[in-house]
Order: C-alpha cells, then sequence, then structure tokens
C-alpha cells in the first residue's frame, strides 16, 4: 500500500494519472475488482449458464459422434478392441451389403406408410378440435394421452394384439371372413403393424401442434371468406393450410428425423433382426445387430454414420424447401 | 458489495451446478460398500433356476450378507448381448452370473480373464461333487476353475396327453416312448397325428428339434474344436437340417416362433402336441399353461439317443468388490445339496452324482404332469451324457438358423433358400 504524502513525486502508474478519488487506496482497489467482476459477470455469467447443457453435450453427444468416425475407420470388435486402421473398408462392403440396402428400403418404407397417413389424420383431428364442440378440453386432453405412455409398453401390447392365431385384430378380420394375417411375415404387412403403434402414439402430438398453430390464424380471414360465400371445405383448403404451410414443414422434418431412427417398436415387433428375413429390420436394428450381436464395432459405426449423414442430407433439403417457399 | 457478492455467488452455484450434474452421471453405480456393513452380492440368471428358497436360507445363515437377483427371461435375445456388453464394459455384471452350456466357450475360453479363479478359494476339492464333463467344461483355457455346474439338461419329450387321446394315439408314456425309437417313426407318428385333424399341430415349431438333434449328434455343431464354422459340412447338422425339411413338408409344425407370446399362448390353448423337454422346460410349461393344463402333458423319452440340451454354470466376476464372498455363495448354490433344493424347487437336473442319486431326485414324480417319475427319466440318462462342443460364436450362429427355419415354416422361403439363408448369417455372425 502506498500512502501519498505532500511533495512526495507522483507514482509512475496509470492509478496516479486518474482522478483523485475518496477514501482510501483499499476502496479503490475494491473497486477496480469490483467493475472487473462486473465485467466478468456481464460477458461469462451467459456462458456459464448455458455451460452445463454444452459441457454435456459435449461429453455424450459430441464426443461419442466423432469418436464414432474414429471407430468406423478401423476394424474394431467389442472382444478384440482395436485391430487397425482399415480405411474405408467398412464403407466400401456397406455400399455392396444387401443387408444394408434392405434397411434403408424398410426404413423409407414404414416411413411413408406410417408418417402420411399420421400427418393427414392429425390436420383432421385438428380441425375437427378448432371448432366450436362440447367439452374440447376434454378432447384436446385425450389427444395427447397415447403420447404419455411409454413407446414399450405400446409396442409389447401391439405385438400382442397383431398376434397370428391368437390376436385380437386377426380375430376380429375373422368375422369379416379374412384368414389369419400372419402380420410379422410378410414385407408390407409388417410395416402396417409397425406404422399402427407409431400413428397411435404420434398422431395426437401432431395433432395438438396443428391445433395451436391454427388458433394463430386471425378469425377475421375466415370471417372475410364466409362473407364471401367461401365453404368450409375451401375455408381449410384455402386458408387453414396455406397459413399452416410453415407448421406442417416443421412437423414433416421432426418426422422425418425420427423416423429414421426407429428402433423400438420394430425390436419389440420382432427382434434386432427385424423378422425371419428383415422382413422390418430398419437402419438402427442394422446398427444394433451388427455392433451388439455380432460385436463387429466398426461395422455398426460405419452405418451409424452413413445414417447420420442421410439425415443430415434430408434436413438440409427440407430446411432448403422451406426457406424457399418462405421467400415465395 | 451486496450485489457483488450476489452475483458471485450465483456464478459458483452455476458453477457447482456444472460440476454436480457431471458428478451425478460419473458415478451413478450403486456404491456397494453399505454403511452398515452388509454386503450386497448380485445374482444374474436367466429363465428359472429354483434359487429363491436357497437365497433366503443363506441370507439367514450369513445375516451380513443381501443377495439380489436380476433374472431375464430370454437368453439369446436379452441375457447374452447383456451380460457381454457388462463383462467387455468391465462394470454392470453381477457378482455371480450364470453362464449357459451355449456360451461357455464364448465366456470362459475366450475372456476367462474376466472371471475369478476359484480356486483360489479353494474349489479344486469340489471337483468330485460334479459330473467330469461338467467340471472339465467349467475351466479357463490355462486350467482355472472359472465355473461351477449348476443343472443339466438332459433330454425328453414331452406330450400332451389329451391331444394323444383325441388323435387315437397310445398316451400311455411307455407305448410313446417305444412309438418313436428314432426320428423317423417320431415323424410317422406326427404324420398319423395330422390325419386324425385334431386342429392341434404335432410340433410348434422346428426349432427346438433342431436343437434336440443337433445335441445328440456328437462332438460339435456348427463349429469345430479350433472354432472353425463347419455347419456347411458337419453331417449333424446336415442331417439335422433334413430331418427339419420333412417335418416341415409332412405339415407337422404350428409355425409359433419360440418363446413369443404366441408360443407362450399355444402351450395354454393346447394347439401343439410335443415339446423336446430338457429338465428346465418342465417348469417353463407349468408356469405358462398354469392350472388349466395340469395333467394335460406327460413326459415320454426322446427320439434317438438321448442327448442333453442347455444346463449352465455360476461364474464370479472380476467386477465383483466381494469375490470371496460371491465364491462362498456360488459354492453353496452349486453344492450337491444346493442342487437339490434347485430340483426340488424348479426341476433343474443336478449336474452332481451325488445329488443323481439322492431319492429326492430318483424318486421324484411330478404331480403337475400326471405323476410322471422324471426324476428317474432324466436321472437314468444323465450319466452318460456326452458334452458338446458349441464354438464361441454358437449364440449368433443360432440365431440365424433360427430365423431360417421360420421363414421355410412360414413359406416364405423354399428349404434350398433357407439353407442359404442360415449359411450366409452364419458366416456374418461369425465373421468367417
Amino acid at each position: 500500500m502506498t500512502l501519498l504524502r505532500r511533495g512526495a513525486a507522483p507514482p509512475g502508474d496509470k492509478e496516479a494519472t486518474s482522478l483523485p478519488r475518496p477514501g482510501n487506496d483499499a476502496v479503490t482497489e475494491r473497486e477496480r475488482r469490483q467493475i472487473f467482476w462486473t465485467r466478468m459477470d456481464l460477458r461469462v455469467t451467459p456462458y456459464l449458464f448455458i455451460a452445463p447443457f454444452f459441457i454435456l453435450f459435449a461429453i455424450f453427444g459430441l464426443f461419442p459422434l466423432l469418436y464414432t468416425v474414429w471407430v468406423s475407420l478401423h476394424d474394431w470388435t467389442l472382444l478384440g478392441g482395436n485391430q487397425g486402421f482399415n480405411w474405408f473398408a467398412h464403407y466400401t462392403r456397406l455400399v455392396q451389403d444387401a443387408k444394408f440396402w434392405n434397411s434403408l428400403y424398410n426404413t423409407f418404407g414404414i416411413f411413408v406408410v406410417a408418417v402420411v397417413p399420421q400427418l393427414l389424420l392429425a390436420m383432421y383431428l385438428a380441425d375437427t378440435l378448432s371448432r366450436r364442440i362440447r367439452a374440447v378440453n376434454f378432447f384436446r386432453m385425450g389427444l395427447l394421452l397415447p403420447y404419455l405412455t411409454s413407446i414399450a409398453a405400446v409396442a409389447i401390447v401391439f405385438s400382442q394384439l397383431f398376434g397370428t392365431q391368437f390376436g385380437l385384430i386377426n380375430y376380429v378380420l375373422g368375422f369379416f371372413g379374412i384368414d389369419p394375417i400372419n402380420w410379422q411375415a410378410g414385407r408390407f404387412s409388417s410395416w402396417v403393424a409397425i406404422a399402427v403403434m407409431i400413428d397411435w402414439r404420434w398422431t395426437g402430438y401432431n395433432a395438438l401442434i396443428y391445433l395451436a398453430a391454427m388458433s394463430a390464424i386471425p378469425r377475421e380471414i375466415y370471417e372475410a371468406a364466409a362473407i364471401d360465400g367461401a365453404s368450409r371445405m375451401r375455408q381449410f383448403w384455402q386458408i387453414t393450410i396455406p397459413m399452416l404451410r410453415p407448421t406442417i414443414i416443421f412437423t414433416v422434418i421432426v418426422s422425418t428425423i425420427g423416423q429414421m431412427q426407429l428402433f423400438t417398436e420394430p425390436v419389440i415387433f420382432g427382434d434386432v433382426a427385424g423378422g425371419t428375413q428383415g422382413q422390418f429390420q430398419t437402419t438402427m436394428m442394422l446398427i444394433f445387430e451388427e455392433a451388439f450381436r455380432f460385436n463387429n464395432y466398426g461395422y455398426g459405426s460405419a452405418i451409424a454414420w452413413t445414417l447420420f449423414m442421410i439425415i443430415v442430407v434430408l434436413s438440409a433439403l427440407n430446411a432448403l424447401l422451406t426457406s424457399k417457399i418462405k421467400g415465395a | 458489495m451486496r450485489t457483488f457478492h450476489r452475483r458471485y455467488w450465483k456464478t459458483t452455484a452455476a458453477m457447482l451446478g456444472v460440476v454436480a450434474l457431471l458428478g451425478t452421471s460419473a458415478c451413478s453405480g450403486d456404491d456397494e460398500a453399505d454403511s452398515d456393513g452388509k454386503i450386497t452380492l448380485t445374482v444374474d440368471t436367466f429363465g428359472v433356476f429354483g434359487y429363491d428358497e436357497l437365497f433366503e436360507q443363506y441370507m439367514e445363515e450369513n445375516p451380513n450378507i443381501i443377495i439380489k437377483e436380476n433374472n431375464v427371461t430370454d437368453l439369446h435375445a436379452d441375457y447374452v448381448p447383456q451380460l457381454q456388453q457388462n463383462i467387455a464394459a468391465g462394470s454392470g455384471a453381477g457378482d455371480i452370473v450364470a453362464i449357459e452350456e451355449g456360451i461357455v466357450q464364448q465366456f470362459f475360453l475366450s475372456q476367462g480373464d474376466n472371471f475369478v479363479d476359484l480356486a483360489e478359494y479353494g474349489a479344486e476339492e469340489l471337483k468330485d461333487n460334479f459330473l467330469p464333463w461338467k467340471w472339465e467344461m467349467g475351466k479357463g483355457p490355462n486350467g482355472e476353475i472359472l465355473g461351477l455346474g449348476t443343472d443339466i439338461g438332459g433330454m425328453s419329450m414331452c406330450y400332451n396327453k389329451t391331444l394323444f387321446e383325441d388323435a387315437g394315439l397310445p398316451t400311455d408314456r411307455e407305448e410313446v416312448s417305444a412309438s418313436w425309437e428314432t426320428w423317423d417313426d417320431f415323424i410317422e407318428v406326427g404324420k398319423k397325428f395330422q390325419e386324425a385333424q385334431t386342429g392341434a399341430s404335432f410340433i410348434s415349431t422346428t426349432v427346438p428339434y433342431f436343437s434336440a438333434v443337433n445335441a445328440q449328434g456328437g462332438t460339435h455343431t456348427f463349429f469345430d474344436e479350433d472354432n472353425n464354422l463347419v455347419a456347411e459340412t458337419n453331417p449333424v447338422i446336415l442331417e439335422s437340417w433334413d430331418l427339419m425339411v420333412r417335418m416341415v413338408e409332412e405339415g407337422l409344425s404350428a409355425n409359433l416362433p419360440m418363446w413369443s407370446d404366441e408360443w407362450n399362448a399355444g402351450i395354454q390353448n393346447n394347439v401343439f402336441a410335443t415339446l423336446p423337454c430338457p429338465a428346465w422346460m418342465l417348469g417353463h410349461i407349468e408356469n405358462t399353461a398354469g392350472e388349466s393344463g395340469r395333467d394335460q402333458w406327460d413326459v415320454a423319452s426322446v427320439p434317438g439317443n438321448g442327448g442333453n440340451w442347455g444346463g449352465s454354470w455360476l461364474a464370479v466376476t472380476t467386477q465383483s468388490k466381494h469375490p470371496e464372498e460371491a465364491a462362498k455363495l456360488a459354492m453353496f448354490l452349486t453344492s450337491p445339496e444346493g442342487q437339490i433344493s434347485a430340483w426340488n424347487a424348479a426341476n433343474t437336473l443336478p449336474s452332481s452324482p451325488k445329488a443323481l442319486d439322492d431319492p429326492a431326485v430318483t424318486e421324484f414324480t411330478r404331480d403337475y404332469f400326471n405323476e410322471a417319475p422324471v426324476g428317474k427319466i432324466y436321472a437314468e440318462t444323465a450319466k452318460e451324457l456326452k458334452p458338446v462342443y458349441y464354438g464361441i460364436h454358437h449364440a449368433q450362429v443360432s440365431e440365424e438358423f433360427r430365423k431360417a427355419l421360420e421363414a421355410m415354416e412360414q413359406g416364405q422361403l423354399s428349404p434350398e433358400e433357407a439353407w442359404q439363408q442360415a449359411i450366409d448369417g452364419a458366416k456374418r455372425a461369425s465373421g468367417q
């Protein structure tokens, strides 16, 4: 601590050039520290607050993601560990692997069979519930109920419903003279069974999103249209649908990403092999089978990364589409 | 000053939050060093082991031990992959794990260093407690004692007495046994059964018969003893496959995937008439069919020559924090007395010669199965059993064959196509 004495030469540091402050030096020091911390607070604290997510994401998201690339370039088994670098051998094998293409075909097939009816039905439900009907809150809550159940529970119950000899669905079909269907045996029949499980759980979720978007459309537009003599159908197609476009694209993107990673429902419906000939083995199931059943981590990682890239491309396509529509 | 302190406190809290979050995720594993000095031992099992009473007894005699059992129903689909990951990861497996016959080489030979050599805890002198082959198969690559035998499968053929009566076939277990000395005879009986049009099928699916016939074949199945995939050329597999093709072509199968809900419903609803029954299968039928199935089923001898399907070992993992206590518990469970208790609870056939000679086994008749003298049926063949070498990828390859057999039964593939799919799948699954 330096004391300023009359007649003494002024200290050569910056402190002395600033205006004299009231109070002693200890206070100035404290104030400087205070300013420092306030600045730090303003600049650093926001990052600290969001840090937990990013640190966890880096450890449990980003690191595995990048490490998977590393593993996919090696011969790597669960038992033997890393058995050497092999460049892109796994990726060249992948291109020629019929099982991989089959799994991709199944993933997209189930996507189409599940998502198209799902979004149409969700739209229909949302439109119905946006009208004035009795107990509307009850029905709106009801939409979300399937979403609350666990996927595994849904899949177990539906797998029993779709049983060949003792399933309820075949029993009911029997009344209409339809022979029992072995749902797991056929490609299309297994897709339908899985699509029903997915739709049961997700239709209400999407309907609620549509419903929220619909309630944001100004009433005046409908009133004006009604005065001009537009029918309800016409109002729906020419007002509701165009106004919902961003929301529809959002649901399509989210469903695409979700469906590309389809796993739980088909696994519980059959097992990771996806039926006797892989009729409903999705790409995620193939990854799991290669990595955790055959213990071939290298190849499993290569498939995982390819799937990741496919999802990125699809998302980019969706984003491009969105900006085009917005710009138009 | 106040604001400064408060903000400072906030930053600290945020940082603490990060640390806490990381902390909880990093060490979520349960710490077994309990404060009250009690030791918790976890035992991983699958299917039915019949250990409930033994656990109770052991905990009473050793008040400082708490036993937790992690039981999984499906061996191939759930238990094996889970155990494999836990062993490879170095954590998550129980102190004691059950190792089944089909995966004994996968774990003891190629991953033996993950299991405690029980010789350190005096297991050497237990040798005479086990059938010689059972003792030998529990050893590691350098002769370490890694597993202590629990049960063996043995083999018999369960048949649905009511359905046999409906079809006009003999129902007495001696007569039934005599009617199918060989597997060819078995198919002939099956043809007669189908002709009677009872509405039921003779077999549920070919998969358990494939396992049974393979196990009777002698020395090895899909892999030779150097772990080369020989499924394509091994006469045991070829003959057994042909037999399955004939069963399918004669229309004997109900096409119910084994262990599925449909298959279990098939047991409850008397949809199929026979099922290869290693000793442990009796428990499954009884639990599945329940009271309504009482006296429906009976037990005859199996076509061909005996054979063994299933049976397990108990091993102590090196992950265990209490290997000594775990080893003691494993020895208790696999002792002749322990095996007799498990036999009484679940009819898991003992691997101990002493237990096999015990009147509790030899004179036992199973009430649920028309008072069948199951003890005698199994114990008679048990001592002459020859072990089969399954190899380290057996579990994966048998899954491939299961899928191919089911595809053939359901008419999705011709026998030739199914065989090709099985072989291609086997090569892929074993990496050969």
